[in-house]
């Protein structure tokens, strides 16, 4: 079972009819995989992805990565089946693609609930991922995210987004502005993660580092990954400085002292600090420990 | 009789002074005599030594049965000279040669047929890759082939256990005296390290080149007074595979993180301070770890002091730049490194002695810091294993390996913990013992690292080090889980190969492989 | 469990195996070549018959064309092409797997 907001810097999509591959994938140590059974599989090799799918999640240990599934779309046939085959397995949470109603996530959630029950797997236990692909999921957002008690986090997916905004790619990112914007607005008023889309081109590290850079400072929580080597700078991105770590560690002392005083407000350094920054400084030591886990420094 | 690694050795093998593996020091300050060549020594300044083609050489030097001859393998997979030779002595009807070469693969795939008909009844190298590889596996060669390291090839030539008639040596270029180089030609190769021993000891010595160059070609890595005749032929070698044009530098990330955690590992050593010196070796893997030591030594304001053994364009880079003081090169694997060897300011030849021998007064092994070594697996007990593949078939070559490991303050052998085709590269027992666990000290795969206990030093250093600390045993354990525990491989009792350890003795025997039977 | 016609799972990529499973003349036959037979060829065996006991599939013939694949490769590989010959495209006995 998953924690609704663990670290999730960075989401790594893996084909489970990559057989070579899924054996071991948490060597690359991304915060979550998503099993997709949606774009990268064609559409005669549903029914092997899925089945690769059961015995990947049932089988191979993880190693405490999260492990999430990308199910078809309520448009194709597959969906209730992936549905199955996921909770069957264990899976830690389903990505439901093309969100753009609360109605496209309560019919999974009710399939995700018949699942649970016929394979005696602890009600609740199985998270959901909100995608969202189109303008009208992106003016949803906020709904989209209260739509279930399962729901984590919300995504952008940028891939047909676009087209469908009649927008130019930009180096700034402009062409996400709109959709990057509502979406963390959304999140952060729902009390849920939001995680931005996947840089498709690979070899472009510069790219991402200030496409990732951007999110983080908007106050994103993690972006999806195509291939392994995304890991390491997104990571790198998410690592605060030393003197926000500082920072953050006298806020979180100083807290617990001064509350013991009956102290409510108080300095640290040039700022007023009070209770409600608590838990923004745990996020920082939360990202601080797993960047120093991974870095080694 | 069982040796110091616990492997049995038939005592038929141990006869006329052959001795079983007795530990890696077991024959440090041994005293013994270096042999000497029987030399025809010209002082007729009329004599001319350059003949007309392989076939007048190879009578010139009066080669009969049962003799043995000499190759180097700095053309690597580009190699022509072996086969050119062996054909020519196969035409002339002489059979019962033993070849003594450095390493034999791919490139050399047409001596099979020359061992089916005995021409070629024995052969001692350090590779034993492709078709030949599986002939000797397969019990084709008449009589047990020998398995030697670089340092051990050269001490058994030195003290006579290998005595070579006639040493068969390609050079990129020659003049007509036998000064040859490894430089300046069509097909170069940088150096010329592993002949050199042949042209000291070798009773006749042939220099074979496509490239005739005017007298004086100096700085000579073979010095005309040891060269008897110079053969001109077409092509000694295809150059694209002499020297790769570019050493292919991974992308795979998996390797990327094994080479990365290699590197995490050498700068939580003790020995990681300025000046210290270290080797990596040709392989993928071991290739990229010098791409994450730059940023180690700028990070901690040191440079190495030399690098030893093979060279490539990455450890040019760094002596270019400033990061490494001075190259100790024995082999060059691509073009950076062919044209960079005794022309940039600190980029050196040694020869395969100098860096390797284990009986000569002290070769530059014995300095290095760190070695980092691949391997096809590793046991429990640290031996590794880079001769068979898991099938039980000669694939692999101890090289420098076995010598490197010695010698070095800090041996890592670096590998994947389970190869993409279901090989695990840590098991109970190795098929066969190349480099003994004594030698090696820390192992290092994608997933964490194990120390041999035999450092407590280390792993204690190790402490501050991120990666995931495993026993050997848990790391084993580990590559079972994901690929399930392997069988056992059958072999018949036939002894194919001796596995020589460096000093001479013998560390363990490779027999041939059963069929397997699916029960 | 009964075959209908002869289907296909896996590949032949590195670290996969391809299976081809056909209905069967009256009992089980089984073919194993495998890049690493020496090594797994009986837990390969194993593993094959217990699916094939698991899923009560008593009348097939299975060919197993192994590039090493790791065990719960192998038994989703074969899983795929039983249902396929099978004809079993939905809500498949996942508990039971």
């Amino acid at each position: 079972m998953s924690s609704k907001n663990r670290l999730r810097r960075t989401m790594m999509f893996l084909s489970t009819q990559r057989a070579g591959s899924i054996r071991d994938a948490y060597i690359y140590a991304p915060d979550s995989i998503i099993f997709d059974l949606e774009d990268a599989v064609a559409v005669s090799e549903k029914d092997s992805a899925r089945v690769a799918l059961y015995h990947v999640l049932k089988y191979v240990d993880y190693k405490g990565i999260e492990r999430l599934v990308r199910i078809n779309g309520a448009d194709t046939p597959f969906w209730k089946e992936d549905i199955r085959a996921s909770v069957a397995a264990g899976c830690d949470g389903i990505r439901i693609p093309k969100c753009e109603t609360p109605h496209d996530v309560e019919i999974v959630e009710e399939q995700v609930i018949n699942a649970e029950k016929e394979f005696n797997r602890p009600i609740g236990s199985t998270l959901l991922q909100v995608a969202i692909e189109t303008p009208l999921g992106v003016r949803n957002a906020y709904e989209l995210s209260m739509a279930s008690e399962r729901i984590f986090g919300i995504s952008i997916g940028a891939g047909d987004f676009m087209r469908s905004m009649h927008a130019r790619r930009r180096d700034d990112g402009a062409e996400l502005y709109a959709a990057r914007a509502q979406l963390v607005l959304a999140a952060r008023a729902a009390g849920v993660q939001c995680y931005d889309t996947v840089h498709t081109k690979v070899k472009d590290y510069e790219g991402l580092e200030r496409d990732t850079q951007l999110i983080y400072d908007m106050g994103f929580d993690g972006k999806s990954v195509i291939h392994p080597s995304q890991i390491p700078i997104i990571h790198k991105v998410f690592t605060p400085t030393a003197q926000e770590i500082e920072k953050a560690q006298k806020i979180i002392s100083k807290l617990s002292n001064e509350a013991k005083e009956g102290v409510g407000v108080f300095m640290v350094g040039e700022d007023m600090i009070d209770v409600a920054m608590l838990e923004g400084a745990k996020r920082i030591m939360a990202l601080a420990e797993a960047a120093g886990a991974y870095k080694g420094e | 009789m069982k040796n110091k690694v616990g492997r049995e050795i038939p005592d038929e093998f141990l006869k006329e002074g052959k001795q079983v593996f007795q530990g890696a020091f077991a024959f440090d300050k041994n005293v013994y005599h270096k042999v000497a060549s029987k030399t025809v020594g010209v002082s007729d300044p009329n004599h001319t030594k350059v003949l007309p083609d392989l076939k007048a050489a190879i009578m010139a030097c009066g080669l009969k049965d049962g003799m043995t001859v000499s190759f180097h393998h700095h053309f690597r997979d580009g190699d022509y000279v072996v086969c050119m030779v062996m054909q020519a002595i196969a035409e002339l009807g002489i059979k019962d040669i033993m070849v003594c070469a450095t390493s034999l693969g791919t490139a050399h795939d047409a001596l099979v047929p020359l061992m089916e008909s005995g021409v070629i009844t024995g052969i001692s190298s350090s590779g034993l890759r492709g078709k030949v590889g599986k002939a000797i596996s397969d019990g084709k060669l008449k009589n047990v082939a020998y398995i030697r390291s670089h340092g051990g090839r050269a001490a058994a030539i030195a003290s006579g256990a290998v005595h070579i008639d006639v040493a068969f040596l390609g050079a990129p270029t020659s003049d007509d005296y036998g000064n040859a180089r490894g430089q300046g030609g069509i097909s170069d190769c940088g150096v010329l390290s592993y002949g050199e021993v042949d042209a000291r000891y070798a009773d006749r010595v042939v220099i074979v080149t496509d490239t005739l160059v005017p007298f004086p070609n100096v700085p000579a890595s073979i010095s005309c007074s040891d060269v008897d005749y110079v053969v001109v032929v077409d092509k000694i070698g295809d150059s694209e595979k002499i020297a790769n044009h570019t050493m292919r530098m991974t992308e795979n990330p998996r390797e990327l993180i094994l080479a990365e955690n290699a590197a995490l590992i050498m700068k939580h050593t003790p020995y990681f301070k300025d000046g210290f010196s270290f080797q990596t070796g040709g392989g993928g893997p071991s290739l990229a770890v010098t791409r994450f030591l730059r940023p180690m030594l700028e990070e901690a304001g040191i440079k190495i002091g030399f690098t030893v053994g093979g060279c490539t364009k990455p450890m040019i880079d760094l002596l270019k730049e400033g990061f490494i003081g001075a190259i100790m090169d024995s082999q060059d694997f691509d073009f950076a490194s062919v044209e960079s060897v005794h022309k940039t300011p600190g980029h050196f030849e040694i020869t395969t002695s100098e860096y390797a021998d284990p009986f000569n007064k002290g070769a530059y092994v014995n300095r290095l810091d760190y070695v980092m070594l691949g391997a096809l697996d590793i046991d429990i007990d640290f031996n590794v294993n880079v001769i068979t593949g898991v099938d039980g078939v000669v694939r692999g070559a101890p090289g420098g390996h076995v010598d490197a490991a010695a010698g070095s303050k800090c041996t890592v052998v670096m590998a994947p913990l389970v190869r993409k085709g279901r090989l695990s590269s840590v098991r109970d027992r190795v098929l066969t013992v190349t480099t003994p666990g004594e030698t090696v000290d820390i192992f290092v795969t994608e997933v964490g690292y194990a120390v041999n206990p035999r450092r407590q030093d280390l792993i204690e250093a190790l402490k501050n080090c991120p990666l995931k600390r495993y026993t050997i045993e848990g790391l084993r354990d580990e590559a079972y889980a994901l690929a399930g525990k392997p069988e056992d491989t059958k072999f018949e009792d036939k002894v194919v190969a001796l596995v020589e350890y460096r000093d001479g003795t013998i560390i363990d025997v490779v027999r041939k492989p059963a069929k397997y039977v699916l029960a | 469990m009964q075959l209908s016609h002869a289907a296909v799972g896996g590949t032949e990529d590195s670290g996969d195996v391809l299976v081809e499973v056909a209905p069967g003349q009256g009992t089980l036959e089984l073919e194993i070549n495998s890049k690493v037979l020496s090594q797994y060829g009986s837990s390969i065996k194993k593993t094959v018959l217990e699916t094939l006991t698991r899923l009560n599939v008593t009348d097939a013939k299975v060919i197993v064309k192994d590039k090493g694949a790791v065990d719960q490769t192998i038994r989703a590989r074969l899983v795929t092409a039983i249902f396929r010959a099978a004809d079993m495209k939905e809500n498949l006995p996942w508990g039971d797997l």
